[in-house]
Formats: C-alpha cells, sequence, structure tokens
C-alpha cells in the first residue's frame, strides 16, 4: 500500500520533465523527420511528400562529400590527437612530480573556454600570410628558424580541416588528461610492483596491464571526443567564417537552412547528424547501463 | 496599537487619494455638453471614426526591425529616427535591431517572428530579388505602389532602378540608400611607379596585373569566400556587358552559353593574381592592402571608402577609385530598403515610417552618416564627400545593374546554391562543372526550367 503511493507520487513529480523531454526533443524529433521528407524551400511551410528525395539528392551533392570527407579528416585527427596527448600528460602528470596540481591545472584550463574563443585565438595564431604581413605561428617559426615548418594552415587544399583539429585539440587535451588520471589513480599498485617483479618493463607494463585497465576509460573519451567532432560548428565558423573548403554537415545544415531556405534539405541533414551520433552513442549506453546493473 | 492606527490612517489616505482624483477627472467630459447640440454631434462623428480607424491602423507606435547596431549604421538610423519624430510625434519609434553583419543573425529571428504571425511593422530587407523572393512568396509584405504615386518616388529615383525592385508591375519596398558594388580601388603610388594607367577593359587589365605580378605588389587583394562571390559577380558583368548580365536574372541569356563559359575563365584568370592567403582575410583585411601599399588594386562595394576614411586615409591621394574594368557606365547597386507588413499591426505608423524612409530629409539626415548615397537622386550633393558626390553622378547618369552577392538579382535559394557551385569551384578549379552547376542552380531555384 505504501509502497503504491511511493510510486504513484514519484511518476508524478517525474512527468512534468518526461512530457517536457516528449515534446521538445521527440516532438521535434519526429517534426524534423517530417520536414526532411518534404518539400519545404521558402519560408512558408510546404508539407508535400518527397520520399527520400532530400537524402539521396545528398548523397550525390558534392558538397555534401566535402562534408563527409572533412568531418572524417576532423575526427580522425581530432580524436587520435587528443586521445595520445591527453594519455601522455597524465601518464607525466603520475609520475609524482613536484608542482602536480599547478600543472593539472594549466592542461584543464582551456577547456573551460569557448570554441568561439580558442578559434579567435588560433585564426591570429594560424594567419597563413606570407612576407611582411607573416604573423602568428609562422613568424616564430621563421624567426626560430625552423621555415620547414612554415605553412598555410587551414588554408591547406585538402587537408586544411586538419588545423582547426589542432586547435580542437589544444582544447580538449586536458580534459582527456584529467579522465586518463583519475583512471591511472584507480590502478592499484600491487599490480605494477608484481609485474616489475616478474620481469616486465615500463613499457610493457603500460601496454599490458595499464592500457587494458584503462578501456573503458577510453571508450568514454572517444565516445564523447566522437560525438563533440561529429557535431563541430563554431569552432570553424570562429578561425574560417563560412567556407566550402572548410564545410561540415552542421555549416552546410544551418547555411541551407537560413541563407538558402531549403528546410527540408537541412532538416534531412540533421537528421543523418542525429543517426551518425547515435550510432557512435546508443552501443555505449547500452554498454554502460549494462555494466552498471552487473555491478 | 497606536501603529495599527497610523496604518488604518495612511490607508484611508491613499484611499482618499484615489477617489478623489477619479472625480477630478470626470468633470471634463461634461464641458462638451455646454457647447451647442450641432457641434457635439460633429465631434461624436468625429470620434467614432477615429475609434474605428484606431482598429484598421494603429498609428500611436511603430516598431521597425533593422539590423543596424553598430558604426555608422546604427547613427545613420538614429538620425533618421529624428527626422521621424519630429515629423510625427505622436507616434512611438520601437526600434528592434538585431545585430550580426549582413543581417545573418536578424533574418534568422525576423523568418521565426513571421512563421510564428508576429510581424514587426516594417523591416529592413535587401532590394530587390532577396526580399521578392522570400517576403513576396511568402504573401509577408504589401506592395507599395500607391505611396510611391502619392510621394512622387518614381520621378526621383532612377528608370532602370525600379523593374529591379518590382515584382509583376508591383514594387514591395523604399530603398533608403543605395551602395555600388562594381568598384575597383587602387593605390595610386603604386600604378604610378609602374607607368600604368587605370585599366578599363578586362584585357587592360590583364595587362596591368602581369606588369604587377613580377613586383613585390600583389596585384589584386582578396578576401574570404563572399568576397570572392562578390568579385565573381563583377567579374560577369564586366566580362558580359550589362544586357547579357542583366539577362542572367531573368532567363534570357544562356547560363550555358560560350560567353558565360569565357567569363568564368576571366574569372579563373583574375583568380592567379590575388594573394595566397585570401580565405583567412575578411574583406577590411583586403581593402586594407590597398591603402598600406601591399597590393595594387581590390574590387570591393564603397562601403570599403568609409572604411578607408575611418583609417585616416586621403581619397584620390591613399587610394583611387574606377567602375570594374569592363563595367564603365554601368552601376552595380545594392539597397537597404524598407518593406510594409502584410498583416502590420500598426499599419499607419509603418506607412508614416517609410514615409520619413523615402523623403528626401530622411535620407539626407541618414547617407551622410552611413556613408552611402541616397536612393533619391535629389539629394543635396555638398552633404557628401568626394568618392559620394562621383557616385551620386554616376547614380544619377549610368545604366543600374542589380549586384548578387548583396541580394538584388537572385533570391535567396539561388544565390546560396551559386555560392556553393563557387565555393566548390574554388576547391576543383573545375570550370566546366562550375557552369553546369550554375545552370543547374538557375533550374532548381531561379528562372530557367
Amino acid at each position: 500500500m505504501f509502497k503504491n503511493k511511493d510510486k504513484y507520487l514519484s511518476v508524478i513529480l517525474v512527468s512534468p520533465s518526461i512530457l517536457a523531454i516528449l515534446i521538445f526533443v521527440y516532438g521535434f524529433i519526429a517534426w524534423s523527420i517530417r520536414v526532411s521528407l518534404s518539400k519545404w524551400k521558402g519560408l512558408n511551410p510546404d508539407f508535400t511528400w518527397a520520399g527520400f528525395e532530400n537524402y539521396v539528392n545528398l548523397f550525390y551533392d558534392p558538397r555534401f562529400h566535402i562534408d563527409i570527407r572533412n568531418t572524417v579528416i576532423f575526427t580522425l585527427v581530432f580524436v587520435l590527437g587528443s586521445l595520445i596527448l591527453g594519455f601522455l600528460m597524465a601518464v607525466m602528470l603520475d609520475q609524482g612530480l613536484r608542482g602536480e596540481g599547478f600543472f593539472r591545472s594549466i592542461f584543464l584550463f582551456p577547456m573551460a573556454i569557448s570554441y568561439i574563443v580558442t578559434g579567435v585565438v588560433w585564426r591570429w595564431l594560424m594567419n597563413p600570410a606570407e612576407g611582411s604581413r607573416m604573423s602568428g605561428l609562422n613568424l616564430l617559426f621563421t624567426s626560430l628558424n625552423l621555415d620547414f615548418l612554415v605553412n598555410e594552415w587551414y588554408t591547406t587544399p585538402y587537408w586544411g580541416i586538419a588545423a582547426i583539429a589542432l586547435a580542437a585539440i589544444w582544447q580538449m587535451s586536458g580534459y582527456t588528461m584529467a579522465l586518463y588520471l583519475a583512471g591511472l589513480r584507480a590502478v592499484p599498485g600491487e599490480l605494477r610492483e608484481a609485474a616489475r617483479i616478474d620481469g616486465a618493463s615500463e613499457v610493457e607494463i603500460y601496454r599490458r596491464i595499464i592500457l587494458p585497465i584503462l578501456t573503458p576509460v577510453t571508450l568514454g573519451v572517444l565516445i564523447i571526443l566522437g560525438h563533440t567532432s561529429l557535431k563541430v560548428f563554431d569552432l570553424i565558423i570562429a578561425v574560417a567564417g563560412k567556407q566550402l573548403s572548410l564545410d561540415v554537415p552542421a555549416i552546410y545544415m544551418w547555411q541551407t537552412t537560413f541563407d538558402g531556405l531549403f528546410y527540408a534539405r537541412g532538416a534531412a541533414i540533421g537528421i543523418l547528424l542525429l543517426i551518425s551520433v547515435a550510432v557512435l552513442i546508443i552501443p555505449y549506453i547500452r554498454y554502460t547501463t549494462k555494466m552498471e546493473t552487473e555491478l | 496599537m497606536s501603529k495599527k492606527i497610523l496604518y488604518s490612517l495612511l490607508a484611508m489616505l491613499i484611499l482618499t487619494a484615489f477617489v478623489l482624483t477619479a472625480c477630478g477627472s470626470a468633470p471634463a467630459e461634461p464641458a462638451a455638453e455646454d457647447t451647442t447640440s450641432e457641434e457635439a454631434e460633429v465631434e461624436e462623428v468625429e470620434e467614432v471614426e477615429e475609434v474605428e480607424e484606431a482598429e484598421e491602423a494603429d498609428a500611436s507606435e511603430v516598431e521597425v526591425f533593422s539590423w543596424w547596431t553598430g558604426g555608422g549604421e546604427a547613427a545613420g538610423l538614429e538620425a533618421m529616427i529624428e527626422v521621424f519624430n519630429a515629423e510625427y510625434p505622436d507616434i512611438e519609434f520601437i526600434n528592434a535591431a538585431v545585430a550580426g553583419g549582413a543581417g545573418t543573425n536578424a533574418r534568422a529571428v525576423l523568418a521565426t517572428r513571421l512563421q510564428a504571425g508576429d510581424p514587426p511593422d516594417s523591416w529592413q530587407g535587401h532590394a530587390g530579388q532577396e526580399l521578392i523572393g522570400t517576403y513576396v512568396a511568402g504573401n509577408q509584405i504589401q506592395s507599395l505602389n500607391e505611396m510611391y504615386d502619392a510621394e512622387g518616388w518614381i520621378d526621383v529615383m532612377p528608370e532602370t532602378l525600379i523593374p529591379l525592385i518590382s515584382y509583376e508591375g508591383d514594387i514591395y519596398s523604399v530603398p533608403v540608400n543605395i551602395h555600388r558594388a562594381n568598384v575597383i580601388w587602387y593605390n595610386p603610388a603604386i600604378l604610378e611607379e609602374n607607368g600604368l594607367e587605370v585599366p578599363t577593359t578586362m584585357d587592360e587589365w590583364f595587362a596591368a596585373m602581369d606588369t604587377l605580378q613580377a613586383t613585390e605588389v600583389i596585384p589584386l587583394a582578396l578576401g574570404e569566400q563572399w568576397t570572392q562571390l562578390h568579385l565573381f559577380e563583377t567579374v560577369l558583368l564586366g566580362s558580359l556587358g550589362s544586357d547579357a548580365y542583366d539577362g542572367l536574372w531573368d532567363g534570357s541569356t544562356d547560363w550555358s552559353s560560350p560567353e558565360v563559359a569565357a567569363a568564368i575563365d576571366d574569372f579563373a584568370k583574375v583568380l592567379t593574381y590575388t594573394n595566397s592567403d585570401s580565405a583567412s582575410l575578411s574583406w577590411q583585411d583586403a581593402s586594407q592592402l590597398v591603402v598600406n601599399g601591399d597590393a595594387a588594386f581590390n574590387v570591393m562595394g564603397d562601403w570599403a571608402e568609409g572604411y578607408f576614411r575611418e583609417l585616416g586615409m586621403v581619397p584620390n591621394e591613399d587610394y583611387g577609385w574606377a567602375p570594374v574594368p569592363g563595367s564603365v557606365g554601368v552601376f552595380q547597386f545594392l539597397s537597404d530598403s524598407f518593406t510594409l507588413a502584410a498583416d502590420a499591426p500598426h499599419a499607419e505608423g509603418a506607412e508614416a515610417w517609410l514615409k520619413t524612409a523615402g523623403s528626401k530629409d530622411g535620407q539626407e539626415a541618414f547617407n551622410p552618416v552611413k556613408g552611402s548615397i541616397c536612393a533619391r537622386t535629389d539629394c543635396d550633393p555638398e552633404l557628401f564627400g568626394v568618392y559620394l558626390q562621383s557616385a551620386m553622378e554616376d547614380w544619377g547618369s549610368n545604366t543600374v545593374s542589380g549586384s548578387l552577392t548583396h541580394g538584388v538579382v537572385a533570391n535567396d535559394s539561388w544565390k546560396s546554391e551559386i555560392d556553393t557551385a563557387l565555393g566548390l569551384f574554388l576547391i576543383d578549379q573545375d570550370a566546366e562543372a562550375f557552369q553546369t552547376a550554375l545552370l543547374d542552380a538557375c533550374v532548381s531555384s531561379g528562372p530557367c526550367q
């Protein structure tokens, strides 16, 4: 009896937020799907059925091909870069060096900045101007006689998007470090000692013992970084503005919807983005909830 | 206890004050009864009429939506509001401006308001197809033909302008200012050093830039993608001439013709004279290269002149100007204009605002501050600087063509498809694919069927 009352109360208390999520998340997802299957172009809604036309057109759209290529390059460089750099910084801080707290804060600080600020700063750092107008990193490299490092950064044909990923690595590697550091601290010291007694080298200890133990951390980091990189938008706009060579699906969606009034096409891109993020996240959520219930 | 009494007294006092003021206003009404009954009747009728008008067309206020929030634009708007307040002291002006360059943010906000059925009374839009393709097609604004006739605007605006801001014979907005898109800015000292004349044709321009290519100087300064679209439209105009260029937008010039192919080749050739870091420069950065002596030429709209002045540069000394080669005698314009909402909540206020925006006083207040010329041809040249005076002269005498980048000749969808085609061309340099994409854009969003 008592238990039932509790149940009712909890349902009543939770229902407003469930209702809000139903309307504002799932309701609008459904509405976007409907728009993406329509012929809506221009200011006034037009729900004429178009089937999968918008999706099919996107797969033949050369601009969308560039978006996919850029997203793949960005994701690879950004995720791998942040993982490797974050892990190395975590290992370094884990050695018990002096002033650990100080360095930890310094490495973590960039995460507190918004992508827009990062973008503005890196836009200046990665200035590709030549000759007397040279500035930023290129000027630094020249004055250090490291001329071979001078490059066109984000204006490089084809690979320019990787330069944007550098700025993103700068921002997110500290966060990766924090997650790894927490993971490293949880590795029992006995395991390392036992391995050392068995004659394992330090490199072997990391490869065969610590990294496998940290697999859940790596997976979590991969998911978090992966889905942010799929949705990257503000950083690119802040560094380079609207340029097709640095286009990604989120920018295409925004431009085509609000500049070009192709609402149906914009909705189709949005749904494709949603699906790609869902493919990444849903298995992870299922995996973690399964782990939690097993514990 | 004594405190309680004090509070009750205070409350009583306030109550009496209310009652007294209520009585005080009452005796004013019966005053009309003192006059003869005939007069009272007339007054009553007038009052009824006023009430009816207020329901139909509220003139108590006007909400005007724009993206003029900073610099000379905001100051110009303030100056025009002053003129408005002096003419219509009873109408409250509500300035609903949303920040963001060229209105990118403002237009998204406006679209949301219109879809929600909550339009401002009047809003800013680039004159021409950007406005017509979006708001006329969406039945959101009213024709202003009657106002043009009543105010005599037809006679004071260039004849070739009217068709560019009309749709099926109806004019839908009041242009407040005019900017010129086809201007080439040059550094007079660099041209003189290299013994060059200001080019007037494409061939002369290429020859001049060939000479400059051999020097340290950048022949043509260029900025980010939208400035490249701006360059493209001026090269199209210069290469095709104004008749064929105008024909691109009404379907009478074939996008797949060899002439367009030649224009694309010209554009590709022009790009070979530009700086390698164009993608990282704003339009200000690119224009500044000319006055700093790093570059000889830059193609940009005449808002660049306001920027040069801000930098303390002297016209005809630090910078010179000419029409883009091949487009001499053509004024490729763009304009900010104001509309009348179809369901304007305060229609009468909105009409008053539009009358001010189209008036000589209003335009003379706005334009010298904003750094543009009047859409009217009868503004006083004395109010303007030396460049703007020359632009006014051309505005009154040249053939008027419209800008693509700034919304005159193509609707938003078409323009965005052209922008995408250009972006792809900048990546792969495939001229044939570019021309096909331009034709596709015209078929999908323009008049080509």
